[in-house]
């Protein structure tokens, strides 16, 4: 009798510490790994972009010094499900945060970087650019999703783009509530006249209750080759 | 359990020592890279999609 106590004691003590050994693989293993493979894909992303060459641009006209309009959005083919196609950057997270956007959102795409929902449209296009990524575990990406506030750059490169949006609003929803990717977010139905971008991540922190979604607007797109633009400097205040 | 284990193992102490902490790494090793990735997938407290089903 005294034995047995002593050994289920055991198991409880074993089954505790690699309950432990869980978290601590959950929480900041797998922010390891998968942090150092999504900057490895931005690096490649940059690395396969600076070999195609830039369109180049118009020889510049000896017009007086007038607000250039934007360039009209580059399309970005769709890509198969898993592949990254672009770089987020915010620089309220961080002046250099740069995670990749994979194509998908389902748990091993979401492992890769952040993850854009397949029926949105892609980057730059009238509709919604809608993205999910991790808020904890995994390289969290949008850990410091809640410090976004409005008037906020996120700043899509693309192959051949940068794609500047604003954020306009946030709202906590039931993970049930698919509006908010709408093509105007909280209007299905509505048809879209207007590039916004999504972000979704879990609320609270660690939890699945519910979820944390940021709608931004397009601001401004700018050519590559002319380099980045001034809304990847980090914001004041 | 454990002292049972102590028992059975060979040689001097620090040889049963060493043993069990590679039997130790070998159970880390497997739960990091087998254990924990299946159980996490089914777990799913950090999802951030929204999804109508």
């Amino acid at each position: 009798m005294r034995r047995a106590v002593s050994v289920v004691g055991e198991l409880l003590v074993t089954a505790g510490v690699l309950t432990l050994l869980f978290v601590v693989w959950q929480l900041h293993w797998t922010d390891l790994t998968s942090g150092r493979a999504q900057a490895a894909t931005v690096s490649s992303l940059e690395q396969r972009w600076e070999r195609t060459d830039p369109t180049p641009t118009a020889a510049p006209s000896q017009q007086p010094a007038e607000q250039p309009a934007d360039p009209p959005v580059d399309p970005v083919a769709v890509p198969g499900v898993g592949q990254p196609f672009a770089i987020l950057h915010v620089p309220r997270f961080a002046a250099d945060y740069a995670v990749p956007v994979v194509e998908g959102t389902g748990t091993e795409e979401l492992k890769d970087g952040i993850g854009h929902y397949t029926r949105t449209v892609m980057p730059g296009q009238v509709g919604n650019f809608a993205v999910a990524g991790h808020r904890v575990t995994y390289g969290k990406p949008f850990h410091q999703v809640a410090e976004l506030r409005d008037g906020d750059a996120v700043v899509v490169q693309t192959a051949t783009q940068w794609l500047t949006y604003r954020v306009r609003s946030h709202e906590i929803v039931r993970p049930q509530q698919v509006s908010v990717i709408a093509p105007v977010p909280d209007q299905p139905g509505a048809a879209p006249t207007q590039a916004w971008l999504t972000m979704t991540a879990c609320h609270p922190m660690h939890s699945a209750r519910q979820r944390y979604v940021v709608h931004a607007l397009l601001e401004s797109v700018r050519d590559r080759a002319d380099g980045p633009p001034d809304s990847l400097a980090p914001p004041a205040g | 359990m454990y002292a049972w284990w102590w028992r059975v193992l060979p040689g001097p102490w620090w040889v049963r020592a060493l043993l069990s902490a590679l039997v130790a790494a070998g159970v880390v090793l497997l739960c990091f890279t087998v254990v924990f990735p299946a159980i996490a997938d089914h777990l799913a407290i950090n999802d951030g999609t929204v999804d109508g089903q």
